[in-house]
């Protein structure tokens, strides 16, 4: 028997955007107070998935269920910080910043990118699937890459014939090779192209060395996390991967839309663990879900607003299934605004747990404190 | 290549740049008409044009309207593509970048429009009347909680933010002066709008709460009695160091690129002495923002200074628009530009913190510039819109395909005169002879396209 060549972890982070409905995810079913205030949207007991007396998983959302059976889902739950923020804009950038009291720019695995690898060598140490950089991966100095469709990516990409279009790409190398002799700005411009093109270049080969028996759904988080697995199965070195789901903002016809949501994700969750598996990729991966924040208790007829006290998931081998931290009360005097769901464990705990534990990174100076972690691996 | 034209008195070049700069671009048409009359008398144009009556905001609204983000900022691409008072709409964004509210907090619309639209109102008047409406903006009393500024209970948020980021900047007044001009703007807040439903939308309006303000004697910069915000905002703008200020800023936004804010306390301007020009026009005229303009468009560093400014990301993406030459006239789908400079980290009407954006060359990073790139070359590739149609008309009509080297020239001139070093010119001269037997029109728009793609296209 051979000793692996141990594998340097890798984060996939999920970001569900609206603000999930925790209440109605991970729902507690047993309790007359859930029942009572969400005539609406409420799930009934018969439909909810048991996990326990208390406890049950949404109707749609029996893939996680599946991976939670078999030990491979450490549930948070109830996940904030104090003072939630409402606006989706602001919780999110919270969420991004690890800091909820004042504005900053520096993005908490942008930073971690920068201890992971300081030195910039890897334009893929850090990559964003999906349009636009989010804040969370946004560092001054930091490379990180931002792809939008994998299969499509690259520059002058509507140029249609193919070898037009690397005649053009051979003129854009050119003109983009870094020179000594020119101002700070044009050489600068011209390192960040060359970058680019160093990071096309590699992820270029991603799709033609990729082959697969999981067959994923048609859907947008199905095709993200489809690409996470191709880029990272390909070994091109990226430690952190970030995709985003939208739509989790269901004020109104949540029961349609939540359900279509959950079955999404949670189909693209089993089959990208399935699919690192059948690639003997998983051991070193994890995978973090979280979203802005919870939703209100109380549902208004149509759908749930904006409240706190959300649930975040790590997913993956080496995570010790379970639950951590507490559901939050159910007991309306201990409501936050006297509305929402309190939180029992602070965001940046798990941020910690994650940037010490499993990426190996110290933690203190960006989540700005020291926070109690959660204990959420088995060794290898 | 340069066309020649018997009555061109001005060099097409330089009202290029001052079109990039004071405006957000100009057709090749609109230059060669400019280019007959002197350079300081379009400087005068910009400054005062004539009023525009061609962009009514109800049917803008009836195009564009709606309450999101998108609505309102589609409104203003489309007078920055074509409204004669290209430095009005300039200005306003001058002040957005420098005033930056965000949405992001205060999530309603019609209140951060209606700031903008204020900026349009009145951003060349006097920098007094400016802060003073700064001080009365409902977007901006919310951002920095002077709704939370209470007689007893002073918030210094926006108090201190004045003196640091919107008028003096750090190390010209103390700790105390902010605490003073936090307690004369006790008071300063708003009334909550109607609620929506049923009402609809109604922007924030001004209200000062008296029973809230504190009426004690305060003194601000060595100057004391019972001072009010208004007091306040007159000790500032007499002075040196606010015109200073205000004046490194115009400099930033129009002329070269200057190190972030932060450093500006200890960071000499890139040309002193012009700054000290644009400085002595604002305090001797009493704050006339035109005066200060006027000196710093006349001068000869402005004139010099082509090509030596990072694009923002939203000065990328009009000038790539207006040179396609789509939406010169009312129709739907520019909506969807509305969110182009979003992917390329400008959310308008969302600057990312009360600092405003970071300019020059931190606008640039791989995801951005990918953005940028593939924009330009998409837009600028359409050899079929009107825009860049009539400039492959014109280099094929002006001799462009005489050589390689001819064809290059005449890209770069019909793209506003652009500079390039001798690598990126010899990468393309390469590419043009190596195109040479391909269709004319297909050899022109491709060298549009890669000159749009180009490193020196990201500057101003």
């Amino acid at each position: 028997m051979v000793t692996a060549t141990k594998k340097d972890p890798v984060l996939v982070v999920v970001q569900l955007t609206g603000g999930n409905d925790f209440m109605n995810t991970l729902i507690p079913y047993t309790s007359g107070l859930y029942h009572d205030s969400r005539p609406t949207v409420g799930i009934s007991e018969d439909r909810v998935l048991k996990m326990n007396g208390e406890l049950g998983f949404h109707p749609d959302a029996g893939p996680l269920k599946e991976m939670f059976d078999e030990g491979d889902v450490a549930i948070i739950q109830g996940i904030g910080y104090e003072n939630s923020n409402r606006s989706h804009f602001r919780a999110m950038d919270i969420m991004h910043t690890a800091e909820p009291l004042t504005i900053v720019t520096e993005g908490w695995l942008a930073l971690a990118i920068r201890e992971l690898d300081p030195a910039g060598k890897n334009v893929l140490t850090g990559v964003s699937f999906g349009r636009g950089l989010p804040r969370a991966m946004v560092a001054a100095g930091v490379r990180v890459t931002s792809v939008g469709d994998l299969d499509g990516y690259g520059l002058m990409t509507s140029v249609e014939a193919q070898e037009q279009r690397a005649d053009e790409l051979d003129v854009f190398r050119r003109m983009y090779t870094p020179m000594m002799d020119t101002t700070p700005a044009l050489s600068y411009l011209q390192q960040t192209g060359d970058d680019v093109l160093a990071g096309i270049d590699q992820l270029q080969t991603v799709p033609g060395n990729y082959t697969s028996t999981v067959e994923y759904a048609d859907n947008p988080i199905a095709k993200s996390l489809r690409d996470v697995a191709r880029t990272h199965i390909s070994g091109l070195g990226t430690k952190i991967f970030y995709t985003q789901h939208g739509g989790y903002d269901h004020h109104a016809v949540e029961l349609v839309n939540h359900e279509r949501l959950l079955t999404e994700l949670t189909g693209a969750l089993r089959d990208f663990m399935a699919d690192l598996r059948e690639h003997h990729a998983s051991e070193e991966v994890i995978i973090y879900v979280f979203t802005e924040f919870g939703r209100r208790v109380q549902d208004n007829g149509s759908g749930t607003d904006h409240g706190s006290g959300g649930g975040a998931f790590i997913i993956g081998d080496r995570v010790e299934g379970g639950l951590y931290a507490e559901y939050p009360s159910l007991d309306p005097t201990t409501f936050a605004n006297g509305e929402d769901l309190a939180h029992t464990i602070d965001f940046r705990s798990i941020y910690a747990t994650l940037l010490e534990q499993w990426l190996g990174v110290e933690s203190k100076e960006i989540v700005r404190g020291v926070y109690e972690q959660i204990q959420p691996f088995r060794a290898a | 290549m340069t066309t020649t034209d018997a009555g061109a008195t001005t060099d097409i070049g330089l009202l290029a740049h001052l079109y990039r700069r004071a405006g957000f671009g100009a057709t090749r048409e609109q230059l060669e008409e400019l280019s007959h009359q002197s350079y300081d008398d379009t400087v005068e144009f910009l400054l005062n044009p004539t009023p525009e009556v061609d962009l009514p905001p109800d049917v803008l609204a009836r195009y564009f309207g709606g309450e999101s983000p998108n609505s309102y900022v589609s409104i203003w691409i489309y007078r920055m593509l074509n409204s004669r008072c290209q430095l009005q709409e300039k200005m306003a964004l001058f002040w957005h970048h420098v005033f930056a509210t965000g949405l992001i907090k205060n999530e309603h619309v019609l209140s951060s429009s209606n700031q903008i639209d204020m900026f349009r109102r009145n951003g060349m008047s006097n920098l007094k009347d400016i802060l003073l409406e700064l001080s009365r903006d409902p977007a901006m009393l919310f951002w920095l909680d002077n709704n939370e500024n209470h007689n007893g209970e002073p918030n210094e948020n926006y108090g201190r933010e004045l003196l640091e980021l919107f008028s003096m900047g750090v190390g010209n007044y103390s700790e105390l002066d902010i605490k003073e001009a936090s307690r004369a703007f006790t008071g300063w807040t708003f009334g909550q709008p109607p609620p929506l439903y049923p009402h609809g939308y109604y922007p924030a309006q001004f209200k000062f709460d008296a029973d809230d303000h504190d009426f004690g004697e305060k003194t601000f910069l060595g100057q004391t009695g019972n001072l009010d915000g208004s007091d306040i905002v007159d000790i500032i703008v007499k002075q040196p160091a606010s015109a200073k200020f205000i004046t490194r800023h115009l400099y930033n936004f129009f002329v070269a690129d200057e190190p972030q804010v932060p450093t500006w306390n200890d960071l000499e301007p890139l040309d002193p002495q012009l700054i000290d020009e644009m400085s002595s026009a604002l305090l001797d005229s009493g704050g006339e923002m035109k005066a200060a303009l006027r000196v710093m468009f006349l001068s000869d560093s402005f004139k010099a200074a082509r090509f030596k400014k990072v694009k923002s990301p939203l000065e990328f993406v009009v000038g790539v628009l207006k040179m396609v030459g789509e939406f010169t006239e009312l129709r739907p789908g520019l909506e969807d530009y509305a969110t182009a400079s979003d992917a390329m980290g400008q959310r308008i009407l969302d600057p990312p913190t009360v600092e405003g954006w970071h300019t020059g060359k931190e606008w640039i990073d791989g995801g951005n510039l990918t953005e940028r790139v593939n924009f330009a070359a998409e837009q600028i590739g359409d050899g079929d819109s009107p825009g860049i149609s009539a400039l492959i008309t014109r280099m094929i009509d002006g001799g462009a395909m005489s050589s390689p080297e001819a064809l290059v020239d005449s890209g770069l001139d019909v793209m506003g005169q652009l500079e390039v070093d001798d690598s990126t010119r010899d990468a393309l001269v390469k590419f043009a002879g190596d195109s040479e037997g391909d269709p004319e029109p297909s050899r022109a728009v491709r060298i549009l396209r890669l000159i749009a793609a180009a490193p020196e296209f990201q500057f101003a």
